[in-house]
């Protein structure tokens, strides 16, 4: 059955553009452990987050727009993911994707970075070591979600957000 | 090549070794002046041609340890499969071996990891530099008294808020 679409619509622009972004994420995997495998599974055929929209996975920065940060992030490898958050072009959401990712999960050492919200912005948490896909295809949803309500044409949304969301570092006796 | 007669033959030409054997674990306990003379004699003399593993451990606060770090070498005869560890002991301020770079080129990397975790220093390593830690790191983190949680490395870096970004 044809649907009846008529030949003009009208529109705001600021829903059309989140209409738009929100049903077209092209991911960044930053995929380090064990997260990552969930991250695939999620991407393969029997999960299959191309029913979001979100199957474009991209290796490059400068085509994606949501970083999913999925595992354990080390001190030496910090200064690279926060070089290739400033490469992604704007719009841009970031999924903290697992414990190690949101807080360093059970590797509380010199080395592990404790949650990689503490040094760049995280827009969803996703909990779980690992998550299930349906939890990572949970938190695209309510990214889109939270996309359609907040999103501006102009991105006017992120400038607002000058203040450090995450945990403070730590202070160490 | 049973183990009593690769040490004989050890025992005739360096005073103070020790061995010990438990199961198939083969043991030469040498000081550290001797090491890469037992190491050239075991590698030319004894057919042990590959090094397959080179590690170190800190004994600091180990029950009745009386030396500070113990550096371990694994020695295999691909010819007849036989195996045997040499250990070395070092205290501080002395943290020097010669290398082993020479003898087995797989050393390098080794001999790079066991300076990087605990800063045993390597003389006639071809480029003792630092393998898994960041170039600009300062501490030895395999050190005992060294802190699990580090001393604030993990945290010494920018914070990007989302209008900056």
């Amino acid at each position: 059955m044809a649907l009846a679409i008529p030949d003009v619509m009208l529109a705001r622009l600021d829903p059309l553009a989140n209409w738009v972004r929100a049903n077209s994420l092209w991911p960044m995997p930053f995929a380090t452990a064990c997260c990552g495998i969930e991250l695939m599974a999620t991407g393969a055929s029997k999960h299959d987050i191309a029913r979001f929209g979100a199957e474009v996975m991209r290796f490059s920065p400068r085509q994606c727009d949501l970083m999913i940060v999925a595992g354990r992030v080390v001190m030496k490898m910090l200064p690279v993911l926060q070089r290739i958050w400033l490469q992604m072009p704007e719009p841009k959401w970031c999924i903290s994707m697992g414990a190690c990712a949101s807080s360093g999960g059970v590797f509380d050492t010199y080395a592990v970075v404790q949650g990689v919200d503490r040094f760049i912005p995280v827009d969803m948490y996703v909990p779980g070591c690992p998550p299930r896909p349906e939890q990572l295809i949970q938190s695209i949803i309510d990214l889109q979600a939270k996309i359609k309500q907040t999103g501006t044409l102009q991105g006017t949304e992120f400038g607002k957000r000058t203040e450090h969301m995450g945990p403070l570092p730590l202070h160490l006796n | 090549m049973a183990f009593d007669v690769i040490v004989n033959a050890l025992k005739t030409k360096f005073a103070d070794l020790a061995t010990s054997e438990f199961r198939d674990n083969r043991r030469i306990v040498v000081k550290p002046a001797q090491l890469f003379d037992v190491l050239t004699s075991l590698k030319t003399e004894h057919g042990f041609d590959m090094l397959f593993e080179m590690t170190a451990a800190d004994y600091l606060k180990y029950p009745n340890a009386t030396d500070r770090f113990g550096v371990v070498y694994g020695l295999l005869s691909t010819a007849s499969g036989e195996r045997v560890y040499v250990k070395t002991w070092l205290n501080e301020p002395e943290l020097t071996l010669p290398s082993a770079f020479p003898l087995w080129k797989g050393a390098d990397w080794l001999e790079r990891e066991v300076y990087d975790m605990y800063g045993i220093i390597f003389d006639g390593h071809p480029d003792l530099r630092r393998i898994l830690m960041p170039e600009a790191f300062t501490s030895f983190p395999l050190r005992k008294d060294y802190p699990l949680r580090g001393r604030g490395e993990r945290h010494n870096f920018p914070v990007i808020t989302r209008a900056e970004s």
